[in-house]
């Protein structure tokens, strides 16, 4: 008799009454509107520049040529040059690299720690889970900025350590958010179900609870990636991170302000690529937001 | 060899409440036999399903075992190790016990993996499973994700994944009380099945006296948190000793008396 009960499940599923997926991820392109896809070109093409950054610039973006300093546009330099004669559009492209590199090195340390303590905190409880978010609260009550500051102060000048300082400012938030949705799946059933056929909560952890939280960490990340990239170009500007002959967007920004009112582009330029960049990621993450979240995607009725 | 006898020794369980110590499961011992079903009787809340569970060290957060050990065949095992592997675990609630967003497939694969047996043979055990808990059609329900099934069907996967996993030993967390009665029947009738045929040992958790009748070889009673009284099930339904046995027995009777009457 429970055979019907199969039958009907079997009938509703062989009609596709019940699609398996009811949405696909390949419908990401189709269904974004026209800013997210305008958005994904840009990020992919600066990832692209920040990955060839050193084969395809024009020009040497270190050379110095004190000849054509302070040049406007032109069809050699299609950005015009610096203060010491640099090409402006190779040292944009070459700050792509630093800017997104340390970008994705700082995102990859903090999405680390923030699902490795995050995660700990609520799958194991108790006190671990005490320990972990008072110290995160600690790190959550300072402006990031300023204890950005800090950190490099403590820890010195250079972009590693500009790196090092934004992850440890950052970590936190990732972890509550990993703790949170850790905490309201722990007590599920087939969490149980897994440990007792042998899981270890290792394994437990990466196979069930990871996932479940992997839609909210890549919206958070995206939203913050451009907020990261604004952190270490202000901290360079400040002269903190990536010191003055290499190429790098807050750098530039530095360097032009002497010529701020005389060569305003000089400024401008460095500072539309970081807007460009911002502003295109933080499109990404929202258009990411709307697809993942499936309330959101209910209200939208698609 | 398989083992034929699996002992929880003494097992005691604690949660604190408002800062004191609350005893939960205390001084439980059970023996289960392989090819054998001991029934877990007793009125809800009385432990239970939390003997299954800390005997497996797998009790739920804030609680803890305190005491007790368990033992195959007389050796004292780790519960870590015998977890998944020696004793297999059926669950209440089979639409809870499965993650929503995976499907069979990778249900199925993941007590093989985290067990570490090689992937090659995996395919083909839980299909063998699958068809002994009557499960036909296994590639298609592979396929499926949990609110694909019905809740029969996803309890006889619970059960394809206890087999198939190889262990002689069952722990059956009341395992047909969300079924309608006809898929109960049939589930009951599998369980009864394969301890018979596959000698399999089974700890069936249960409040219904009907599917212990059906089912059970020996049968143990307890209240709050204890062992009243432990007897083969004839000598339970026709001579309890403990009130409390008589009590469970009596509640059964009175809501089927009018049934059996007519």
């Amino acid at each position: 008799m429970s055979s019907l009960d199969a039958e009907l499940a079997g009938d509703l599923a062989s009609h596709d009454l019940i699609p398996p997926h009811a949405h696909g991820r390949r419908g990401f392109w189709r269904e974004a509107r026209w800013p997210a896809r305008i958005a994904a070109l840009v990020v992919g093409a600066l990832a692209l520049i920040a990955l060839l950054g050193a084969w395809i610039t024009p020009h040497d973006p270190d050379a110095v040529d004190l000849a054509i300093r302070l040049q406007p546009a032109d069809a050699a330099h299609w950005l015009g040059t610096d203060h010491l004669g640099r090409d402006i559009l190779s040292r944009l492209m070459a700050g792509a690299t630093m800017s997104l590199g340390s970008v994705a090195l700082a995102m990859a340390l903090i999405l680390t720690a923030g699902v490795i303590l995050g995660g700990t905190a609520g799958f194991a409880g108790g006190r671990v889970d005490q320990v972990i978010m008072r110290v995160a609260d600690v790190f959550l009550t300072f402006p990031t900025i300023v204890m950005a500051l800090f950190m490099v102060g403590v820890l010195g000048v250079g972009l590693t350590n500009v790196i090092i300082a934004i992850a440890v400012t950052h970590w936190a938030w990732y972890a509550r958010m990993v703790r949170g949705i850790v905490l309201s799946l722990r007590r599920r059933d087939f969490i149980a179900a897994s440990r007792l056929a042998g899981a270890s909560p290792t394994q437990t952890f990466i196979r069930h609870l990871l996932p479940a939280t992997m839609a909210q960490l890549l919206v958070l990340a995206t939203l913050d990636i451009g907020h990261i990239m604004l952190h270490v170009s202000g901290l360079s500007f400040l002269g903190l991170g990536v010191s003055a002959p290499t190429a790098e967007w807050g750098v530039m920004i530095a360097d032009a302000r002497e010529y701020v009112w005389t060569e305003p582009l000089l400024m401008f330029w460095p500072g539309l690529a970081l807007f460009i960049s911002v502003m295109a990621l933080n499109t990404l993450g929202d258009a990411l937001r709307d697809r993942l979240d499936p309330s959101l995607r209910a209200e939208h009725g698609h | 060899m398989t083992p034929s006898c699996l002992a929880i020794r003494g097992l005691g369980v604690e949660t604190t409440r408002h800062g004191a110590a609350v005893r939960l499961v205390d001084d439980v011992s059970l023996e289960v036999r392989a090819g054998e079903t001991l029934a877990l009787v007793g009125a809800s809340g009385c432990g239970k399903s939390l003997t299954c569970a800390a005997s497996l060290d797998a009790a739920p957060p804030g609680v803890r075992r305190t005491a007790g050990s368990i033992a195959i065949d007389g050796v004292e095992q780790a519960p870590a190790d015998i977890r998944g592997r020696l004793v297999a675990t059926i669950l209440q609630n089979p639409r809870s016990a499965f993650n929503p967003v995976r499907t069979m497939r990778q249900h199925a694969m993941e007590g093989p993996a985290a067990r570490g047996v090689p992937a090659a043979g995996r395919a083909q055990r839980i299909r063998v499973a699958m068809a002994d808990a009557g499960l036909e059609d296994a590639d298609r329900i592979l396929a499926l994700h949990p609110f694909e099934m019905s809740g029969g069907m996803l309890q006889r996967m619970m059960i394809a994944l206890a087999l198939a996993s190889g262990a002689p030993f069952l722990f059956a967390d009341e395992p047909t009380t969300d079924l309608d009665l006809i898929v109960q029947r049939d589930i009951l009738d599998l369980l009864l099945r394969l301890t018979r045929e596959q000698g399999l040992g089974v700890l069936l958790v249960t409040h219904d006296m009907g599917v212990v009748a059906a089912l059970a070889d020996r049968v143990a009673v307890m209240d709050a948190g204890r062992i009243v009284e432990t007897g083969a099930v004839m000598d339970i339904f026709h001579r309890p000793a403990h009130p409390v046995t008589r009590g469970l027995r009596d509640a059964h009777l009175s809501l089927y008396r009018d049934r059996s009457a007519a």
